[in-house]
């Protein structure tokens, strides 16, 4: 230890003149380089929070075993996440991203932990905060900041913006709350009809788990035992409107009525994974629907318009960052188990910090659709068609 | 229908679209068929021939359909793909464009339009928009269907026609035929259509019969969805209409050929 200090600092002093992250990189890459892999413990257990259950005899098991790939793979994803709606924030104060833009920063071990629970090859949809999930679905940094900012990179190739934004069996990206809903479970009712054992995962907020077509979708997803897992990502607020001031029943996993439900803890990674499993099981067993309700916290306040103080205090927001930090918490389970180093997560939130420079950079230059594109994509596989504009004398061509 | 409209209205073309447009079909009749039953067969063809092909709505299996067009379909095609719903319409509208999403062919039954009004936003955000929203990366292959506009004394709430409020949607194909060959060929053309349909029919055309032709009766016979079609010729002055108020044309347009004006009774399907 006391030799890989002395390295260090000879590095340091030796490189003065040079700027400071490509010093802590030398320093850090020598100290990578010296401490080898063998050294790391490549998995451990961990004790989870017990889930809270309705309707079911038994939940998901109260540890969880995380291997070292796993815990720096989560590590990435979820700090990209993090760096991602930060650098979303700033662009849009700069009035480079316009229209609605909904951050997920504080929720971010929900989407990732849903994703460690189920497979790529089944699907999920979701609500308007939208960002985390189309990237663990697939998407990309560069084509979702481009997408944010309107530009024909964009995984919509800018026509989608914040609450659109599509991948393959990702169904977005809903604008209207509660209508995603049905949507997933007509997805789940395909799962089925094709027999392909693959499941829906459909996602709303506390807000939106007052919506009549979400009673309507338990109903029907509980009659045909659809392979459903409903989940209401409750981070306390609906806008403005708290829970206790919105749901006259503010244990939403309770909702479902004649549909199992678990409670679990929305910030801890590992405890939506395993959340996430044990539903997979159930609805892959042909048992039908599930509800699981993740208690989770959002940093930003609705929208970029919110400031998100009117209706909550900053010492709330203060705390949950300080207590219940998805990201700090699954960083302190891995330091303290010995299983990364503290430059090594240092290294990757600086390759996670320059993914999301190129990103805008890239996001701010592409350039914006074409005119023409403003009529296309109207219908599918049809011939082009001409559009009529603002007067009976502009004229656009819709291609599909 | 917007682009026909467009057509229509511009002077210059007019001359050419009348041209171009069909004449009505005056091959020999094969069978008389009525448009509850072109509707059924037509139903029960698609069925046949693709999969991912279902029907869904209130009543539509094991009561034969409210109005007895999906007569038959459940005891041929069982629970899998006649699937009867609660009464949820914007639950089951948003299941079934969910089922469009994930690569079925759903066919959503309204009993009749007026309940959609209580599935609208699923049938416009949810179906019409999102070949848009997503630059064509997510098809909506859906036919919406049900009986639309007037009835006989079914008062206000079960008598609005659907056909202005759905045609001024963008990415909605919205059709309303008349006679039985319009209903089957436009409502096979509808389902093998990747885009999401409005079929607007009308419940006191259900039991009118028509005369269809061997060509009608042939199991790919499909008409091209936005194409006008010309029912009646005529030189003095043109009657346009679409769905029940067609045979009120045609009736007109006899009673004026007594009088010597011949009126051409053009059908925007």
């Amino acid at each position: 230890m006391q030799k890989m200090l002395t390295i260090i600092s000879n590095v340091l002093r030796g490189s003065a003149r040079r700027n400071g992250a490509q010093v802590v990189s030398e320093a850090t890459s020598l100290v990578v380089a010296s401490r080898s892999y063998a050294d790391f413990t490549p998995e451990a257990t961990f004790d989870i929070k017990k889930v809270d259950l309705h309707r079911l005899e038994e939940g998901p098991p109260l540890t969880a075993t995380l291997t070292r790939e796993e815990g720096l793979k989560y590590y990435r994803t979820m700090q990209t996440i993090r760096r991602m709606e930060l650098k979303a924030d700033q662009l849009y104060k700069q009035k480079i991203i316009r229209g609605f833009c909904h951050l997920y920063d504080g929720q971010e071990a929900c989407a990732v932990g849903i994703e460690g629970g189920i497979t790529l090859s089944d699907h999920l949809i979701t609500a308007y905060r939208a960002h985390g999930y189309t990237l663990t679905r697939g998407g990309t940094v560069r084509e979702i900041m481009a997408e944010l900012t309107g530009r024909r990179g964009g995984i919509a190739k800018g026509k989608g913006g914040s609450m659109h934004m599509y991948t393959k069996n990702f169904y977005g990206g809903n604008g209207i709350v509660g209508a995603q809903v049905p949507l997933g479970a007509g997805v789940a009712l395909a799962c089925k009809y094709l027999g392909n054992d693959q499941l829906c995962v459909s996602l709303y907020g506390d807000g939106a788990a007052n919506q009549g077509q979400i009673f309507e979708t338990y109903n029907m997803s509980s009659l045909w035992k659809l392979p459903i897992i409903f989940i209401c990502e409750n981070n306390q607020y609906a806008m403005g409107t708290s829970v206790e001031r919105s749901a006259a029943s503010t244990e939403y996993y309770k909702r479902g009525d004649y549909i199992p439900g678990i409670r679990v803890d929305g910030m801890d990674v590992l405890c939506v994974r395993e959340a996430t499993k044990f539903a997979a099981d159930h609805c892959r067993s042909g048992k039908g629907p599930i509800l699981m309700e993740l208690q989770t916290y959002r940093y930003h306040g609705h929208s970029m318009s919110d400031p998100g103080v009117s209706y909550r205090t900053r010492e709330e927001i203060q705390e949950v960052r300080s207590k219940s930090d998805p990201i700090s918490m699954l960083k302190d389970r891995m330091l303290s188990n010995n299983m990364a180093s503290i430059e090594e997560l240092k290294e990757i939130d600086i390759a996670v910090r320059k993914e999301i420079e190129d990103a805008a950079q890239f996001a701010t230059t592409d350039p914006e659709p074409p005119l023409d594109d403003l009529c296309s994509h109207i219908f599918a596989n049809d011939q082009p068609f001409e559009v009529r504009g603002a007067t009976p004398w502009t004229k656009l061509t819709s291609t599909s | 229908m917007a682009s026909i409209r467009c057509f229509l209205r511009s002077g210059k073309s007019a001359v050419s679209v009348v041209l171009r447009r069909e004449f009505s079909k005056t091959s020999p009749a094969a069978v008389q068929v009525n448009v509850r039953d072109a509707l059924n067969q037509a139903m029960d063809e698609e069925l046949e021939r693709d999969e991912r092909v279902f029907l869904l709505g209130e009543e539509v299996a094991q009561y034969d359909g409210a109005y007895k067009v999906s007569r038959g379909l459940w005891k041929k095609y069982g629970d899998k793909r006649i699937i009867d719903t609660p009464i949820t319409e914007m639950g089951f509208a948003g299941i079934a464009v969910g089922a469009a999403f994930a690569g079925l062919r759903p066919i959503c039954e309204f009993m009749t339009w007026n309940f959609s009004m209580q599935a609208i936003d699923q049938v416009i955000n949810s179906a019409a928009k999102t070949y848009y929203m997503s630059a064509g990366a997510q098809p909506v292959p859906i036919v919406f269907r049900g009986p639309n506009g007037s009835s006989a004394g079914v008062a206000a709430q079960h008598s609005q026609c659907f056909a202005a409020w759905y045609g001024h949607c963008p990415g909605l194909k919205v059709i309303s035929p008349w006679s039985a060959e319009d209903a089957r060929g436009l409502l096979k053309a509808a389902i093998r259509d990747n885009n999401p349909v409005v079929f607007l029919e009308n419940e006191l055309m259900y039991g009118v019969p028509f005369d269809l032709s061997e060509e009608v009766m042939h199991k790919d016979f499909v008409l091209p969805i936005g194409k006008a079609k010309v029912e009646r010729q005529g030189t003095h002055i043109t009657l346009v209409s679409h769905s029940r108020c067609v045979g009120f044309c045609l009736d007109a347009a006899a009673v004026l050929a007594k009088e010597g004006v011949e009126c051409e009774v053009s059908v925007v399907l």
